[in-house]
């Protein structure tokens, strides 16, 4: 009995983790969209959704279950596999950065002693982390870059001429996009020495900065540019651009194979919201909370916990009110803007941080 | 736990392997690829290898994958073509299995005489500190030699592409820009916007 639950315990434990780490990211995320379209509205003088519970507050819902009961129509001249698989790519990827997220500190001070069967044996810390991996930071960006395919085979498999050229549009802007987005975080990698995400963060509570948009802030201006681009948002969300494209490269997909690509955007937004907060902003460190908290209590878990979501909605907000603002590039005017511009200026920055490193370690 | 993680995988990245063989639609053997190489990086993760792991998804299937798709994509091959004139190649290709067959078997007759070493699995040598460092320490001049070829090859990728396309795009926009510069001394804004 006792090996069976020592056997089973972490399972359960990973499994629910992961379960409640996704019903609070799936719950932002439906949030999100009802922000976007109350923001929206106020940014043009509307009301926005108003009519479904109180101040439009289960609209989400609403959107989410006329999604589902919606006819699913199938383009007759598709390529049908990758036509279903596409979608699924889409959010998967979307949603596996996930695991790595930082949500909070690990609480030290909880007694497990309550366990049955001997299973606090070694449990020391709790980590508000799903997976502890070496290599969060490649991990997300390898996630992230998988998720192309996702919109790339959408496009080709609708077999329309519109979501092929969003498809086309799209995954040549990820992938240009991508090197100076992986070039901007070199500087806070190097400066932090781990690529570990909760390592970033004890980092830059260790640094003389507190917050790593200080010293990098050249690193943090271009992620946040390369980061619109990566989740096709306005002014770079030429692959859906409605005057040109219709829908770019989900024009063809109905009903809940739209939903997903849908979400899937807004979980990417969600996602690149985590990673800046994380790189540059401290995570879920607050400069001086250990004064008034104890350094791995539930409190202090509980209120950086909160922070770190404060911070990520600063940063939606910021994305929303942004497509409110800014019209759309130009194709062309993109990719000169991404590899004339923002590469050069993030190597740039590598280069001048690897010198200052240099001669502080010296 | 870990085993049974390996068979799944494995048996994955096979089963990945052999459709990406047998598809005649280029675009799912690509697809197929990818999930081969998705499978390998989860296997190198049960050995330790986090890093590498990464790596093989952020370069191989993040990164060359997408030229691949993008390729096929923009070829738009036709399917079935009859493949009559490769026949000779089916040869070719059955010598060379055997061939790596053998190398498998090999190297399998060559491990199988050497001692056993328990592997563990909480070693470090995969985590990326120690990569980094035995890359820049011990590895520094193939390392060099690998930045340096890559370079080369960057820079003659460039040039070929230049010599290509460059005359054709410059008239095209030459054209362009006059056309424009035309109707504005005309006043004829129709042509202009």
């Amino acid at each position: 009995m006792e090996a069976i639950a020592k056997t089973i315990f972490p399972i359960v434990v990973l499994f629910g983790a992961a379960t409640i780490a996704f019903g609070v990211v799936l719950m932002i995320v439906a949030y999100t969209v009802l922000a976007e379209r109350k923001v929206l509205g106020w940014i043009q003088g509307r009301i926005g959704p108003n009519r479904v519970g109180p101040w439009g507050m289960m609209q989400p819902f609403a959107d989410l279950l006329k999604f589902i009961f919606k006819e699913d129509i199938v383009p007759d001249k598709s390529t049908k596999f990758i036509y279903y698989l596409a979608p699924i790519i889409a959010l998967t990827c979307a949603l596996m950065p996930m695991i790595v997220y930082p949500f909070g500190p690990a609480i030290t001070t909880i007694d497990w002693s309550f366990l049955p069967f001997g299973l606090d044996e070694g449990i020391e810390r709790l980590p508000l982390t799903i997976g502890q991996i070496d290599v969060g930071v490649l991990f997300v960006l390898g996630i992230t870059s998988v998720g192309v395919y996702g919109i790339a085979l959408a496009g080709w498999s609708s077999n329309s001429k519109y979501s092929l050229m969003g498809g086309l549009r799209s995954s040549a802007q990820m992938i240009s996009y991508e090197l100076a987005m992986g070039a901007s975080i070199i500087g806070v990698v190097m400066l932090a020495g781990t690529l570990d995400l909760n390592g970033i963060i004890y980092a830059q509570m260790a640094s003389p900065f507190r917050w790593y948009i200080i010293p990098q802030f050249i690193g943090f201006v271009v992620f946040l540019i390369a980061a619109f681009a990566e989740t096709n948002r306005v002014p770079f969300d030429l692959p859906e651009a409605e005057t040109e494209l219709v829908a770019g490269f989900h024009t063809e997909y109905s009903a809940l194979k739209f939903a997903l690509f849908f979400m899937a955007e807004y979980v990417n937004m969600f996602t690149v919201s985590v990673m800046v907060v994380t790189l540059f902003l401290g995570g879920w460190y607050i400069p001086g909370l250990t004064h008034i908290f104890e350094m791995g209590s539930v409190a202090y878990a509980i209120a950086s916990f909160v922070g770190f979501l404060l911070k990520i909605s600063a940063f939606l907000f910021l994305y929303i009110w942004i497509r409110g603002t800014l019209p759309r590039f130009r194709f062309d005017q993109l990719m000169n803007f991404g590899w004339k511009f923002l590469l050069p200026v993030a190597l740039a920055n590598v280069i001048f941080t690897i010198v200052i490193v240099y001669f502080l370690n010296k | 736990m870990v085993t049974a993680l390996f068979f799944l995988f494995a048996g994955l990245a096979i089963a990945c392997a052999i459709s990406l063989v047998y598809h005649k639609n280029p675009l799912y053997s690509a697809v197929s690829l990818i999930g081969v190489l998705v499978s390998l990086a989860c296997i190198y993760v049960t050995l330790a290898a986090p890093f590498i792991a990464a790596v093989q998804v952020l370069i191989y299937a993040g990164a060359i994958m997408v030229l691949v798709v993008f390729v096929i994509m923009l070829l738009n091959l036709e399917e079935d073509r009859p493949l009559n004139r490769l026949r000779y190649l089916y040869a070719v290709g059955g010598g060379l299995g055997l061939i790596l067959l053998a190398q498998t078997f090999f190297i399998f007759y060559a491990v199988s005489r050497v001692p056993k070493q328990p592997v563990n699995v909480d070693e470090t040598v995969g985590e990326t500190l120690n990569i980094g460092r035995a890359m820049y320490t011990e590895y520094l001049l193939p390392v060099e030699i690998v930045g340096i070829l890559l370079l080369m090859a960057i820079i003659g990728g460039v040039i070929l592409v230049r010599r290509l396309a460059q005359p054709e795009l410059t008239l095209v926009v030459d054209n362009e820009l006059a056309r424009r510069n035309e109707a504005e001394e005309i006043g004829d804004y129709r042509i202009g916007l």
